[in-house]
């Protein structure tokens, strides 16, 4: 067993436990941070991948302002323990269907994937700055049209955002 | 080495899990924190597969999807609000006002 093994497990652990913890908690803060906790984990298997870029892109993105937009409307609703409850005997159903979601999903991906696929490490030959050029090279060649209509749809949310939140004013004559 | 196998199961585990939130919660914050959960499982699956192709798209695409998930945060959290402003809860068992 490698090093990097171990390091997987390990890390493995750690996404589902905190993934159990943000949905069994009853107070939404609580499962927030598990879920922050979460998501700085999938970013160091991202760093395992060899994709740093994506993985700084999750911490900023994910785990920074998605998070904190999350906890800030809980905080504004004061929804941190509203409807937390639930009994245990409404989870066999949902669990049950859950199962199976996972055994076949898990079944189809590792059935539909290359046999002797390996994950390649980033080792010491690939230079992580010239990956990370290529990278931007490819977002703003090859994939230019893509990058800027993100930008529109993320226009249109932010006003979309703020015309849902707005205050409606009545104009009286 | 990490065999691929390993990653994917991974990456179905949380999705499970997610959806399991997606089904059992009754907070609509819960559950759309659920949702994230989902994506960021698919988007692990992304990154590895293109990994083992040794394919910058893979990056590129959970990079759009991870820009595509903020702008949903920002107008789903809006939504929430509004919501929570008509009916005082956000429990998803009470939006029934369409229910006849």
């Amino acid at each position: 067993m490698t090093l990097e093994l171990i390091f997987f497990l390990i890390l493995s652990l750690i996404a589902i436990a905190t993934a159990l913890g943000m949905l069994l908690s009853r107070n939404a803060i609580y499962s927030a941070l598990f879920l922050v906790l979460n998501f700085i984990t999938i970013a160091v298997f991202y760093l395992l991948l060899g994709a740093p870029f994506i993985a700084m892109a999750q911490v900023t993105v994910y785990a920074g302002a998605i998070m904190v937009l999350f906890l800030f409307v809980i905080m504004l609703l004061g929804a941190e323990s509203i409807s937390g409850e639930f009994n245990w005997r409404k989870i066999i159903f949902p669990g049950s269907l859950a199962l199976i979601l996972a055994v076949e999903s898990a079944y189809l991906l590792v059935a539909r994937a290359r046999p002797a696929g390996e994950v390649v490490p980033p080792d010491a030959a690939v230079n992580t700055i010239t990956n990370l050029r290529d990278l931007g090279e490819a977002l703003f060649n090859q994939y230019l049209l893509p990058f800027e209509v993100t930008s529109i749809l993320l226009l249109v949310a932010m006003v979309g955002a703020i015309v849902l939140i707005r205050k409606e004013r009545r104009v009286y004559q | 080495m990490v065999p691929i196998n390993y990653y994917i199961i991974l990456s179905a585990i949380l999705f499970t899990i997610g959806a399991l939130g997606v089904l059992i919660r009754r907070n609509a914050l819960i559950i759309f924190m659920s949702v994230e959960l989902m994506l960021n499982a698919a988007n692990l699956a992304i990154v590895a597969f293109g990994s083992i192709l040794k394919s910058f798209s893979g990056q590129i695409f959970v990079f759009f999807v991870i820009s595509v998930a903020a702008a949903e945060v920002a107008v789903g959290l809006a939504l929430i609000v509004e919501i929570f402003k008509s009916k005082r809860s956000i429990d998803v068992d009470q939006m029934s006002s369409l229910k006849g």
